[in-house]
Order: structure tokens, then sequence, then C-alpha cells
């Protein structure tokens, strides 16, 4: 068994109308369950906006620390879950389920060992 | 037996005995070492003891018994847990998958699944190409590098980061299930075509052709018709590999030379074959649902059923390429479409359908063929002359670039 990463990948702007962010909420929460009852979630949660986040840079034994995410663009993380199946197909599998609930792009990406 | 029957035996198996050994061994790079260590093994044995009765069995056997060689080595020299396990597993007594000593038949055919993984989504297109052309096809790097006008170290590269990634991120060894089916059979057709197309037309060496890829492609398309009998663009691609296939024993000359579509001496052409694309043909027109692949073999199936060069429908065919452009609008299917509109309304009309492509497929050497011939028939022999030589630069294939070079000698005549 593999874990995988499933980062869901959000534009920066404004978000979606409430009834729209209520559907996916719900959408979300049903492959989160389905995940769990299939015994292969590790972790999931949404994250907080990309404003409030702070970043440390390391520089020269020094860290420095700002305000803001990590990267500079026009899509931030969003959230992500961790699922632990076979291969890749079975990752993809909820990746899928995942990308349509939350109507966003969703990165599948293997850990190490 | 010559090196040159060997490699060809092993070319034809390749596929066949790495798709085996990968799902022994769970690992590609351990699955082609094993294949040519066995190579090695019979380099030095086949000449003298000639070749086995089944090849096939023979070289699984033997890449089997040198991998488990590898391993022993490598679990020895540091203790490798993996090593030791897989050896472990190898040298348990023979399972059903054991090929035996006779009947090719009784191998498991593991090509399917083979093919499903090389043309993976989570690979780039080009890998998958690459991939499939170096597993199933049996091509050198070195071979495929040439047939899309690469450097070798950069298609190198390409294959051993699509093994790395079919390790890492761990994509299954298996045929996908019947939601996925389709969506993941587009990519392996359009492979397949491509394995064909390079069997058909070799992109280097002097053979023009190299049936066996030809062979494999049918052979593979065949294997995915009986998979999955009510997709009509599976359909479609074996009718279009069956109605060019027809005409290989035409496509060359008692001396290897290259004999194009017009010349060829039509009762050479493979009745049985013709038949039976023209009857997956008739039955695509049934289902009604054309596509890429059906069209193309509706082209072919105008050609073929020509008795003679002159007798061919070339408005048919017109009126399908107009079809095929619109599902397909490529530069290509738009530069073959004006070969046929030649034949229509002449090599002037025809010429000016190719001028839009002249930049985009600069470096595609049957642009410069067809643009050479049409050049040719419009009385514009000098220009014609330099478009053929243009074409023979760019082309890699000996028997094509001979073929050119003489219908260039043949305009100063």
């Amino acid at each position: 068994m593999t874990q995988y990463l499933l980062s869901v990948y959000q534009p920066d702007g404004p978000i979606p109308e409430p009834e729209v962010m209520a559907r996916i909420d719900r959408d979300v929460t049903e492959v989160d369950d389905d995940m769990r009852s299939a015994g292969v979630w590790v972790f999931s949660n949404g994250l907080l906006p990309a404003a409030a986040a702070t970043v440390l840079r390391p520089n020269d034994g020094e860290v420095l620390v700002t305000d803001g995410p990590f990267a500079e663009g026009k899509e931030h993380l969003g959230g992500f879950s961790i699922v632990d199946v076979p291969d890749l197909d079975a990752a993809i599998e909820w990746g899928r389920r995942l990308a349509l609930a939350t109507t966003l792009p969703i990165e599948v990406r293997p850990f190490a060992g | 037996m010559e090196r040159a029957d060997i490699s060809r035996v092993f070319r034809a198996e390749y596929g066949r005995a790495v798709s085996v050994l990968y799902r022994t061994l769970g690992d590609l790079d351990r699955a082609e070492d094993a294949v040519q260590d066995a190579f090695a093994v019979a380099l030095a044995r086949w000449p003298d003891d000639g070749p086995p009765p089944a090849p096939a069995g023979w070289i699984i056997t033997t890449a089997r018994r040198r991998a488990v060689d590898r391993l022993r080595r490598e679990a020895v020299g540091r203790a490798k847990e993996t090593e030791a396990a897989l050896l472990r597993e190898l040298t348990a007594p023979a399972g059903d998958d054991d090929p035996g000593g006779g009947d090719d038949d009784r191998i498991p055919d593991d090509r399917l699944r083979l093919i499903f993984t090389c043309c993976h989504p989570a690979l780039s297109p080009e890998a998958r190409v690459a991939l499939t052309l170096r597993l199933l096809g049996g091509l050198t790097t070195a071979e495929i590098a040439r047939a899309f006008l690469v450097p070798e170290p950069t298609m190198a590269q390409r294959i051993s980061r699509a093994k790395a990634k079919i390790r890492d991120a761990r994509i299954p060894y298996r045929i996908p299930s019947a939601p996925e089916l389709t969506g993941r059979l587009r990519s392996v057709l359009a492979v397949l075509y491509l394995v064909f197309s390079e069997g058909y037309t070799a992109s280097g060496g002097d053979r023009l052709m190299r049936e066996e890829l030809c062979d494999e492609a049918v052979r593979l398309a065949r294997v995915l018709h009986s998979l999955l009998p009510d997709e009509e663009e599976v359909l479609g691609l074996l009718a279009l590999l069956l109605l060019i296939d027809a005409r290989r024993h035409a496509r060359a000359d008692a001396s290897g030379r290259m004999v194009p579509l017009p010349e060829q001496d039509r009762s050479l052409w493979d009745t049985a074959l013709i038949v039976e694309g023209h009857g997956i043909v008739r039955d695509c027109l049934r289902r009604g649902r054309p596509g890429p692949y059906q069209l193309q073999a509706a082209i072919q199936a105008v050609h073929d059923d020509a008795p003679s060069a002159d007798a061919t429908d070339w408005r048919q065919i017109v009126a399908l390429y107009d079809q095929l452009l619109r599902v397909a609008p490529t530069p290509v299917v738009a530069l073959n479409r004006a070969v046929a509109v030649a034949e229509v309304e002449g090599a002037t009309v025809a010429l000016e359908a190719v001028e839009p492509l002249r930049e985009t497929l600069s470096s595609f050497y049957l642009l410069h063929g067809i643009r050479a011939g049409l050049l040719a028939r419009a009385g514009r022999t000098a220009e014609a002359a330099a478009e053929y030589g243009a074409a023979a630069a760019l082309c890699r294939g000996g028997a094509e670039r001979d073929f050119l070079l003489a219908r260039r000698a043949a305009l100063k005549a």
C-alpha cells in the first residue's frame, strides 16, 4: 500500500456563492466519508485562505518570517487528503471524485518510502 | 544462424517476453535486462545449436534464469531484502505460468496489460509512444529517437523517466476496468497506429518495412478487438491496419526498392485481408458512429477496392478526407487530402492546398516528397527536383530515400 497526497488547487479571487459552497462542502464530505468507510483515509482537511499563511525563509543560519503564502501565483493549495491505496489507479479514482466534488484541479502525488 | 536472424527473432518476441517477465519481476528495467541477457545467450548458442523450436518459451525461460542469477549476485552482495524475496518467489516450484518446452500458446499473454501500462494517462503522450515502441516493439532507443526526430540522449531520458514514473507513482499492471476502458483506449489506438506506421515505413535502416512491427500492431489490434468488440474505433483501427497491410507484398520490388501505390502490382495484394477489412468497414458504416480511424479505414477500403490505379474512386476519397478533416483537422490529414485532390482537380489546385502547410510541416519529409510529385506533374521541374532533394535529405529510411532520389533523377531524363 502506498500513501498518496491529493491536493486541491484553488484559484485566487472570490470564493463561490454560499449555495455553491454548501454543495461543494456536502460533496467533499461525502467523498471523505467514503474514504473512511473504505479504510483508505489517512488525513484530510481544508486550509484557511492564503492570507492566513506565514512564510519562513532560511538565510545564512537566520530565518526570515514574512506574511503571505509560499508561492506567488494565481493558485494556492486549498486543502488536501491523504489516502493509503494499492496503486495509482486507486488513488486516481479518489482524486477523480474529489475533483468533481471540489470542481477544482487535484494533484495526485505519491509519498516517498 | 546469423546474428541478424537472431535479432529478428528477439525483436519479434521482445514484447511478449518483457510483458511476462515484468509480471514476474515487477520491474521494467529488470525485465528488459533479463531479456537482453537471454539475447546474449542466444547469440552464443544458436549459431551452433540452431534456434530452439519454440523461441518465445526459450527466451522467457532463459530470461527468468538470468534474472535469478542477477538477483543472486545482488542479494548476496548487499543482503538486500527485496532481491532476496524476489529470488525466493522466482525459484519456487514452477506454477501455471511456466512456459514449458513446447506450446507458445501456453505462455500467458500479458502484452495487453503492458500496452495499457505504457499508454497510461499519467505518462506524457511522447512517453507513451516511446515506451510502447521500446517495450512492445523492441525498437532500440536510437531507432525510436530517429522516428521522432529527437536526439538519442533525449529519447533515452524520456524512456527512463517514464519507467521511473511507472515505478514511483505505482502505475498498476492491469487492464483498466470497464468504466475507464473507452478513455484509456484512445491513447492505445494512437500508439498502435504509430507502431504500425513505423513497421510499414521504417524510419531507419535499409529495409523499407519491419514486418514484425506491422504484425505486432495487427496482432494487438486484433486482441483489442476481441476484448472490446463494440468499440467502433477499435474496429476502425483494425480495418485500417488490415487494408494497408494487405498491400504489403506489393510495396517493395524484388530488390527491396519501394513501389508507390499507383504502380503496385495489385495481384500481389492479399485478398483475404482486403475482404476482412472491407467487411469491418461495412460493419462500421452500419453502426453509424464514424471516427477518425473508421474514416481512414474507409479511405483505404476505396483504394483496395480498385482493380487498377486508374479505377480508383478519387472523388469518394476526397469526400472521406473532407469528413476526416472535420474530426481530425491536422496538417498531415490536409496534406494527404491534397494528394487525392490532385487526382480530381489537378496538380495546381492541390499545390494551392499544400501551400499553407509548408511552414508547419517543413521538417516532415513527406511534405517535400508529395509537393515534389505535384510540382513535377504541374511541369515545374526545377522546383520538383529541389523538393525531391529536400525530402531525401530529411528522410531516414534508406528505401524511401532511394525512391525519392530516383524520382529526382528521372526528372532530368
